[in-house]
């Protein structure tokens, strides 16, 4: 298995952590912004896994019936984002982002565009800081709204193989007073992977320095 | 006497960063270090802290709510908050407790303004 080449070290694993902690911490603000309510989130979490072992993450999170907002990026990495909720959240966040000021017909019926343009500045916010300071570009795709299980939620795309490796990081974030929560997601093939590794090294370097500083 | 200031996050990267911006403003302070709240509890505890820098998520305790417990304990320490997470809420409970705010990346400029108000609160105390 090709798992063990892209294994992250201690402080890689820590770095990447805490990018994500930034990204996703820029995320909630604009998300903030969005529902006018304070955004919790939890501390993240980073993993190198099997597709099949993030659907197994997920799942003994969550039972029911998820639906997501997925948007790809492209650079010298590349992969997908999501942001995931369960789908009986899905009508409550449309409404949050619309300051209640919508019938449930009216939710409903925008639905799919609400859900998207909240996924489309969640993950952007958090793909851009991160790219930002990998000192990288990554253009992301537009998003899409998808539903089901955990399994279609995951696929990173038709070319991939099988069983392949992703990276999975979650990070659950609940919106104050209101009944919904949801989680972030990043996939990743290998050699995107691999990629994403020596650019940590780089970022490392750049911020601990090799001793001297000028 | 020389000043201790106390870094707390979980990251250990984060910390570097910060013990490095640290050393280029004030090279004479001891820095030391803890990874979550507990820890530094313990370190206050055991010694005299003179200002503390802290993340805001971290697992177990989060670093506001440090914050708040070691400004009910020493309601003169110069203490700041680090992170990228600036939401109205978190803004006005770090100001509420006095507690500076200092925005993720840490970087040597964004921590100057906190650092030498402290420095210069401390010569203060100590005249």
């Amino acid at each position: 298995m090709t798992d063990q080449s892209i294994a992250l070290d201690e402080l890689e694993h820590d770095a990447l952590t805490e990018l994500v902690n930034i990204g996703v911490s820029r995320a909630a603000v604009n998300l903030r912004k969005m529902v006018g309510e304070q955004v919790l989130l939890s501390v993240p979490s980073v993993e190198v896994v099997t597709r099949s072992h993030a659907v197994t993450l997920i799942r003994e999170r969550e039972n029911d019936d998820l639906v997501a907002v997925r948007q790809g990026f492209e650079g010298v990495f590349s992969g997908r984002a999501l942001l995931i909720f369960p789908e009986k959240n899905s009508l409550a966040l449309v409404k949050a982002v619309t300051h209640d000021t919508l019938s449930d017909a009216e939710a409903h019926a925008m639905e799919d565009e609400a859900l998207a343009e909240t996924g489309n500045i969640v993950l952007n916010g958090c793909l851009a800081t991160m790219a930002n300071m990998l000192k990288k570009t990554l253009t992301m795709s537009l998003p899409e709204v998808i539903r089901g299980g955990g399994k279609i939620l995951f696929e990173l795309d038709s070319r991939s193989m099988p069983g392949g490796v992703v990276l999975f990081l979650y990070i659950n974030f609940t919106i104050n007073d209101r009944n919904i929560r949801g989680y972030i997601a990043m996939l990743m093939d290998v050699p995107s992977l691999e990629t994403l590794k020596m650019l940590i090294g780089e970022f490392i370097t750049r911020v601990v320095g090799g001793g001297e500083t000028p | 006497m020389a000043s201790t200031v106390l870094i707390v996050d979980d990251s250990k990267l984060a910390r570097i960063v910060m013990a490095k911006a640290i050393t280029a403003l004030q090279p004479d302070w001891t820095r030391i270090e803890a990874a979550n709240a507990d820890e530094a509890l313990t370190r206050v505890d055991g010694q005299k802290i003179d200002v503390v820098l802290l993340d805001f998520n971290m697992p177990g305790k989060d670093g506001l709510t440090l914050a708040e417990e070691l400004r009910g304990r020493f309601p003169e320490m110069p203490i700041a908050i680090a992170t990228a997470n600036v939401q109205d809420e978190v803004i006005a409970r770090a100001r509420a407790a006095n507690v500076a705010f200092i925005s993720k990346p840490v970087t040597e400029d964004g921590l100057r303004g906190f650092v030498s108000g402290a420095a210069l609160r401390l010569r203060r105390a100590a005249q």
